[in-house]
Parts: structure tokens; C-alpha cells; sequence
């Protein structure tokens, strides 16, 4: 630890300790991690440079309130057990946040280092190291004693998990229902092995069920149990709907559903879930496409994008309406894209999938577009130039163009929804059901991970305060 | 983990399977289906419920074997267990107390079966229209039989049982005739698509009941969409059963042959693998 006069004192004018990467050309080809993750001696030399501000911005950023200088405290001293048990008091998954946050737009995007011209500290990456350190340190259960409540979970994401830790821990007997096979949500279904190894999302589950808390797989709620079960002979005192809002959006254009053409969901669950890049030692095929074409600017897209690279396309391009800047995407996992060798093409819109005399998609019909003036969403709107049609060759396309509230948060419970199917909730994420709390994507619509787990959080918090 | 009760065999290709699944059981309704997984390794496939039992808490489906998953399906016994199995998925089948034909063809007639059983429970007015290739793959017919059927109608491409002919025959002949209100069809798309056309010819609304392939089967992945008046819909949560008169049948058709490579890829390594000595002792 850098120490002047007796105390400490930050090396924020050090360069941010740089990720270690595996090189676009190797990593391009396989489905193993894009980054390696700090060593410790990283990991300390990063946490040197935090200035330990006594009113932290970081804090504010989080949206679950990490106590951010107080675990880089920790790790400066070498204390990664009290660093890990510091995140673990305000959050359930450091490893999976570590990775997928959108840090430069939370805790280090209010950094104070931003403000002095420096490089902001490296937050995501030191709580990666530390979540990674679960298996070594352990994490210690600790429960309060049972107060004989019963809490239904509905899905297992980011947000069923949060409330169910948080409930768990204050003395709740907690059920998961997930439809699936395995948990997880959109972290097992949607991010990518290689953004996101799939035994950190299982060794998150694992460590809910050291705190006590029942998984069920293969239960679609609403369909294999509705509200009158939940309440009735299987005793739940409440319920958290967490279901997330996976249905896809379409472009609505001809030819989108010819053979060929994918969403995204489909393309990402087919790899992910169903590890369809082991084909045929896994039963799920893909298609394996010559030259790729992805739709879509956001984090969605990139992932596309980069799974088809990894499954030996010769071409991906990335075709967006509106220009690079205007990319909903992180700028990491852009940058990590092009750096693959990912093609941007900007300024497109898709108007015609067609197919080639086999039936499959063979080439899509595009037009060019220019910005026109910003709309409610701030960013300039793609205005169509007449008459620029042209045609790009493309044996596989995807599309990733957003999501709807899943059709089952209706089914599970009848609860009051807005006119997209999002459920309607006060602050808490109580619903017009007083035994019913919601939260994540099927309140607030597609958003983040760490939002998600905010919402259980405070569904949580409101539910311990109503039931105890 | 879904414990196999019982297995039986229709025909070379041909087998029921009841599974201890109690609150599957509690709600299955005709007309829906479930996600079979095998194992760790396997693909989540859809099959239509052909029965259940409430009380005894188990869930009977029907399947022919097409290609390797159902084929190491097949090689399952009483007593052995399925690793996932997901349901009730899809919406049931209306039941609507009138006159109704129900054509079923091939496999299909797995799924014709429960839903003529439970028309005719509603105190339906019922006629069946069997088809099949040939009479091996023309199952179920004794279940049919004993059902309180007004007509049954027997057609194979061969004629090695009933008339020799598609099922659009004898459909002709009850909308000539005027003696149904309605039409529920399943079974390959042709047969679908064609049975469509007849009754469209005499104005006769049509309920199709669609298998698409499907990934995850709660509308997540949008792989199983169909066209239906023009409008994208999901077969697994919007469906399975859709106004025959409005789906694009050749939209249909075109996407249920996206992965015949893949198929027989898959075919041929689950060849290799038995070869090479896999512990099953078929």
C-alpha cells in the first residue's frame, strides 16, 4: 500500500491496470472467456489507486448500493474475505455483476478520477476478482431464524435471485419456480459463455441453496401452478413475480420467417441453453452460417454477433439503423465486436429477406438511412433515403431488435398491467395484489441485470417489512 | 427426474409412454402439450398430451420415431426416468358442444384421440377421419373404436386399410352432406393445408392444430412463429391450434425443413455411437 507521511496515499495517477485479454484472433474462435479476469497482484495494485473519497459518487452510482471504497479497502490490505463479505452484504452476484454491469455508466462513470482527468478505478473488474474468490474464501451462510413465512419466487433471473438471497436470509422459506431446466433467466439463456461462463451463474444458484432456498425447475407458473395453488395447498404467504421480458419483437418485413432467419433469443438460446455449438454430442442444432447479418445496436446484437463469429462464420456484419454513436450497446462489448472482426454498417435498415432456390434466406434487401432529428429517446432519428436499396448476400440473419413482457406474468396471477403486459407496481414493486410484489424486465421493460437485482432487492426489503 | 410407468408399443415406430407427473396431471387439458429433455445432452421436443390422470398423477404421450431423439426416446423402458419434462404448455382445444369431424394423420392421430375423447365427453356429436401412409403407422384405432363416434373414417395411402386415399375424401363427404359444424385437424402439414382448402370450399371453419419446431416452448424464442391472417404468431403460447382457413401453409412447410441436414447429422452419429458400443442393449 503506497503510504505517505503515515497514511495512505492513492497512486491515481497510475494508468488503470489494463484487463487481460485474450487476443481477438484466438479468442474469436472459441467459446472460452474474453477476459481472464485480474491476477491479485492486479487486483492490489488497481485498489492503490482508489482515492477512498469520504463522500463516494461510486456508491450513488450502484444501483444496489455496494459499499465500493470499503471492499477496495479490503483489498489494498489483502483482505479478500472481508472485501468479499463487504459486496456479499449488498449484492448476491459479484461475479456475474463484475462482468455485465454497464460500469461506465454507474459506479465508475461517477468515479471522481473521471473528474480529475484520470482514469476512474477499475471497479467491475475488482468485484469480479472478488466474486471469483467465492470458491476459495467461502461464503459463510447466515440466516435469521425461520419466521414461518413462505415466499414463491416466479423465474429465476437476476431478480428472482436477489429477492430470494435477501428473503432467505432474513428468515423466509423461499421456492424458485422456473420453467426451464436449469436457472439463471436470461444469465444461463441470453449472455454467452464466453462473456459469461455458465458455472458462475450455477455456483450464484448453488450459494442460494446453502442459504436454504428451494429451486423447482420445469414449473411454468400459470400454467403448472396458478395464483389458487400458490396461495392455497402449497401455502405461500406471498409472491414475487420475476418473469422478465423475454418474448421477441419482429421486424414485421417479408420474408422473416424463412429458414435461416433467426431472433436473436432463438440463435442465443440454441447456444447457450442448449449448447448447440456441441452439436451433435448435443441433440440442438444451429445453423452455421457462411455470411451472418445481425440487426440491432445493443448488447443483444453484440452477442450475436460474436457467438456467430464463433461459430466459424466467414462474415458477421453488424447492420444498425442509426449510426455507431448512437449504439444502445455498452462500448466494451462494440469494441470487443470489431475487434473480432465484427463489420459495423451503419446507417441501414433491412426491408426484404429473400430466399434462394433451396428455400433458405439467401440475401437481404436493405435501404440507407441518414439522421434526421432526435426523438423522445434523444438520440437522432434514422430518416430512409429513397432509392437507396441494395442488397447484401447473407445465409443467416438475425434480429435483435428489443423484447415484450413475457405472456406468462399475466397467466401467473391476475394483477394489473399496463397496456404493453408490464406489471403495474408502486415503489416496493407491490402489484394490485397485496400478496403479490413484481420486478426486473416485466415492470420496467428490458434494462439491465444490476436493475433487476435492484428491484429484488427492494421487493424484498418491502416484503420482510409487510410479513414480519 | 420423470419416472416412466409404463410403455407401449402401437407399432415398429410407435410408442406410449405414461410418466409419474402429479401436478402436470392436475392440469392438462386437451389440445395442450409438453417439453420432453431426455438428458443432459438432449433437445427439448414437443408432444401433445394424449392423457392424463388426476388422481393417480400421471401424463401419457404418444410419439413416432422420426430421428435420433426420438428414436433414443424410444429405447427407454418402464421404470426408467426422463430428465426434464415442462407443461402444460399451449392453449387447450375449445370445446364447443356442436357437430364436430376430427382428422388425424399419422402421429397426428395422437393428438386427434384425446381431443375426440374430450369432444365427445362435452357431449359433442363426433365423426374421426383415420389417415396414414399405410396400416402399420395407422394407430390408436382400437381407442378410437370404442369411443361414441357418429362415423369413422379409415383412409391409407395405400389402401392396405380403410379406403385407399388421403383424408380429404371423406371430409368432402360430411361437408357435402352438411352433417358437421366444425372441423378440428391434425397431422402432417399437407394434410392440414389440404383439409383447409375443403373446408374452405363449403365454408367450414377449421381448427388446425400446428407442430412447428420449438425451442423452449414459452414463447421466448419466436422459432416456432407461423403466419396467421397475415399476423406473426407463436404456436407455443398463442397455439398450438389456429384458424386452419388463415395459416400460411407453405410459411409453415418451409420452416419445418430448416434443419433437415442437421437431422441427418444427427441421425448418423447417433448411428456411430450405438456402433461403437453405447450401454444401451438394443
Amino acid at each position: 500500500m503506497p503510504i505517505v507521511d503515515g497514511k495512505y496515499k492513492a497512486n491515481n495517477k497510475d494508468p488503470r491496470v489494463a484487463a487481460n485479454e485474450v487476443p481477438a484472433e484466438i479468442r474469436a474462435h472459441n467459446f472460452d472467456p474474453v477476459d481472464t479476469g485480474y491476477t491479485t497482484e492486479n487486483a492490489i495494485e488497481e485498489a492503490n489507486r482508489c482515492l477512498d473519497c469520504k463522500k463516494p459518487q461510486c456508491v450513488s452510482g450502484c444501483p444496489v448500493g455496494i459499499n465500493i471504497p470499503e471492499f477496495i479497502r479490503h483489498i489494498r490490505e489483502g483482505d479478500m474475505a472481508a472485501g468479499l463479505a463487504t459486496i456479499r452484504e449488498a449484492s448476491m452476484l459479484p461475479s456475474v455483476c463484475g462482468r455485465v454491469c454497464p460500469q461506465e455508466n454507474q459506479c465508475e462513470g461517477n468515479c471522481i478520477l473521471n473528474r480529475t482527468g484520470d482514469d476512474p478505478i477499475a471497479i467491475g473488474q475488482l468485484e469480479r476478482f472478488l466474486g471469483d474468490m467465492t470458491p476459495s474464501i467461502g461464503a459463510t451462510p447466515v440466516c435469521k431464524p425461520s419466521n414461518g413465512k413462505k415466499v414463491a419466487v416466479i423465474g429465476s433471473g437476476p431478480s428472482g435471485i436477489a429477492c430470494a438471497g435477501e428473503l432467505a436470509r432474513a428468515g423466509f422459506e423461499v421456492t424458485v419456480f422456473e420453467a426451464f431446466q436449469t436457472g439463471g433467466g436470461v444469465l444461463t439463456y441470453g449472455i454467452p459463455e464466453f462473456r459469461l461462463p455458465k458455472e458462475i451463474v450455477k455456483r450464484e444458484i448453488e450459494g442460494l441453496c446453502d442459504l436454504g432456498v428451494t429451486f423447482e425447475y420445469n414449473a411454468v407458473a400459470g400454467r403448472l401452478y396458478d395464483e389458487k395453488d400458490f396461495f392455497g395447498s402449497l401455502g405461500f404467504d406471498a409472491l414475487y413475480i420475476a418473469v422478465g421480458a423475454g418474448l421477441p419483437k419482429f421486424l414485421n418485413i417479408p420474408g422473416e420467417n424463412l429458414p435461416g432467419v433467426f431472433c436473436a433469443n432463438e440463435y442465443l438460446t440454441r447456444v447457450n441453453l442448449m449448447k448447440a455449438n456441441k452439436f451433435p454430442e448435443y441433440a440442438t442444432p444451429i445453423k452455421h452460417g457462411k455470411n451472418v447479418v445481425v440487426f440491432g445496436g445493443g448488447n443483444v446484437a453484440m452477442d450475436a454477433a460474436r457467438t456467430a463469429l464463433r461459430l466459424r462464420a466467414d462474415s458477421v456484419t453488424l447492420a444498425y439503423r442509426r449510426s455507431e454513436k448512437e449504439m444502445p450497446a455498452r462500448i466494451a462489448e462494440l469494441h470487443h465486436a470489431k475487434e473480432e472482426g465484427v463489420a459495423v454498417m451503419e446507417l441501414v435498415s433491412p426491408l426484404e429477406f429473400i430466399a434462394g432456390e433451396d428455400g433458405f434466406v439467401e440475401k437481404v434487401k436493405l435501404e440507407k438511412m441518414e439522421l434526421g432529428e432526435p426523438d423522445e429517446s434523444g438520440r437522432r432519428r434514422p430518416v430512409r433515403i429513397p432509392g437507396s436499396e441494395f442488397e447484401l448476400a447473407c445465409d443467416v440473419a438475425i434480429t435483435a431488435i428489443g423484447t415484450n413482457a413475457n405472456p406468462f406474468a399475466a397467466m401467473t396471477a391476475p394483477v394489473k398491467l399496463n397496456k404493453w403486459g408490464y406489471i403495474e407496481t408502486d415503489e416496493n414493486g407491490r402489484t394490485s395484489d397485496e400478496r403479490i410484489w413484481a420486478g426486473g424486465d416485466i415492470v420496467t421493460g428490458a434494462a439491465t441485470v444490476i436493475l433487476a437485482m435492484g428491484a429484488g432487492k427492494k421487493a424484498a426489503a418491502s416484503m420482510i417489512e409487510v410479513l414480519s | 427426474m420423470f419416472e416412466i410407468l409404463e410403455k407401449t408399443q402401437y407399432s415398429n415406430t410407435v410408442y406410449k409412454f405414461r410418466v409419474a407427473a402429479p401436478a402436470m396431471a392436475r392440469k392438462a387439458q386437451a389440445g395442450q402439450f409438453l417439453m420432453v429433455r431426455i438428458n443432459e445432452e438432449g433437445e427439448r421436443v414437443p408432444f401433445t398430451f394424449a392423457d392424463w390422470n388426476r388422481e393417480e398423477g400421471w401424463i401419457e404421450f404418444i410419439f413416432m420415431v422420426i430421428g435420433a431423439t426420438t428414436q433414443e426416446l424410444s429405447k427407454l423402458e418402464a421404470s426408467d426416468t426422463i430428465l426434464d419434462i415442462t407443461g402444460p404448455l399451449g392453449q387447450p382445444t375449445e370445446m364447443k358442444r356442436q357437430r364436430w369431424a376430427v382428422i388425424g394423420g399419422g402421429v397426428g392421430l395422437a393428438i386427434a384421440y384425446p381431443v375426440a375423447r374430450a369432444l365427445c365427453e362435452a357431449g359433442s356429436e363426433v365423426s374421426v377421419i383415420m389417415g396414414a401412409r399405410t396400416k402399420e403407422l395407422l394407430i390408436l384405432q382400437r381407442q378410437f373404436e370404442e369411443l361414441p363416434l357418429k362415423h369413422l373414417f379409415i383412409t391409407t395411402d395405400d389402401g392396405s386399410a380403410g379406403e385407399k386415399g388421403v383424408v380429404t375424401a371423406p371430409l368432402e363427404r360430411l361437408c357435402t352432406e352438411g352433417v358437421i359444424d366444425e372441423v378440428f385437424a391434425v397431422g402432417p402439414v399437407p394434410m392440414m393445408k389440404f383439409s383447409s382448402f375443403t373446408c374452405d370450399k363449403y365454408n367450414i371453419p377449421i381448427v388446425a392444430s400446428l407442430n412447428p419446431i420449438m425451442v423452449d416452448g414459452t414463447g421466448m424464442c419466436g422459432c416456432c412463429r407461423v403466419t396467421v391472417d397475415g399476423e406473426t404468431k407463436f404456436a407455443c403460447v398463442d397455439g398450438p391450434d389456429f384458424n386452419g382457413s388463415k395459416v400460411d401453409w407453405d410459411d409453415l412447410c418451409a420452416r419445418q425443413g430448416s434443419y433437415r441436414t442437421e437431422e441427418q447429422e444427427a441421425n448418423n452419429y447417433a448411428r456411430k455411437y450405438h456402433e461403437e458400443g453405447c450401454a444401451c442393449q438394443s
